[in-house]
């Protein structure tokens, strides 16, 4: 499979979007096809979902040629505050 | 749904290990994309619009079948197109849309977003207000006012 780690993952979009806060979690046994991604950023203020999911997918846009599943939420700081506290 | 009329047959599709569906024979003779024209044609054909892998009798992925369930649950009238019949038309969607992955979906010819896209405009109640946009009531709506 693509051979993409949560690490590899996670390092890239925190430099692509500088953002403050990543998860990324492997959802495929290992095969690193299948993933899902938490992506806390400045970049994100004033953006519509779209946007922002477009800045991800940009960011990632080599490796998910060949990540076949991907899913992604994306939140600015202050919502992430917000969604923790819940 | 084969709405290009080039069928990929059945026994060309396989499974892979992570469910990922490729048709083996299928990208040697169609190995190109859907001029936009026609994906244009195919996205303001009606007032919703989804790119999916499989039907929404049987879809084939668990993120086109979540998109199905929302909209079933809004009870929304929609066309469908399966990408797996088509690797042009599955091609042509993503150049088209400038997304990377299925399912898509699209409201009144616009490109709405994914399965996380729609899944979070369910939970919040934005979907409602697109599809009233549209003009189609949602059946949520209908059913909080009885």
């Amino acid at each position: 499979m693509s051979g993409y780690t949560e690490e590899y993952l996670r390092q890239k979009l925190t430099e692509r979007l500088e953002a403050t806060h990543v998860e990324v979690i492997d959802e495929s046994d290992g095969c690193g096809g299948k993933f899902r991604a938490i992506v806390v950023s400045t970049q994100f203020q004033g953006k519509p979902l779209l946007q922002r999911h477009r800045l991800v997918n940009a960011a990632l846009a080599e490796e998910l040629k060949t990540i076949h599943a991907f899913s992604q939420k994306t939140y600015t700081p202050e919502q992430w505050a917000n969604e923790s506290k819940d | 749904m084969n709405v290009l009329g080039r069928n990929i047959a059945q026994n060309l599709l396989r499974y892979n290990r992570c469910g990922l569906i490729q048709s083996v024979a299928g990208r040697n003779f169609s190995a190109s994309a859907l001029d936009a024209k026609e994906v244009e044609k195919l996205v303001k054909n009606n007032k919703v619009v989804v790119f999916m892998k499989g039907n929404p009798d049987a879809p084939r992925c668990g993120f086109s079948n979540a998109v199905v369930q929302v909209l079933r649950m809004h009870s929304v009238n929609y066309d469908s197109h399966d990408v797996l019949q088509s690797e042009e038309l599955r091609q042509g969607i993503k150049d088209f849309s400038s997304w990377p992955t299925i399912p898509q979906v699209f409201i009144n010819g616009e490109f709405v977003g994914g399965c996380d896209i729609l899944l979070q405009m369910h939970q919040n109640g934005e979907l409602i207000e697109e599809l009233k946009k549209a003009g189609i009531e949602s059946a949520l709506v209908k059913e909080a006012e009885k």
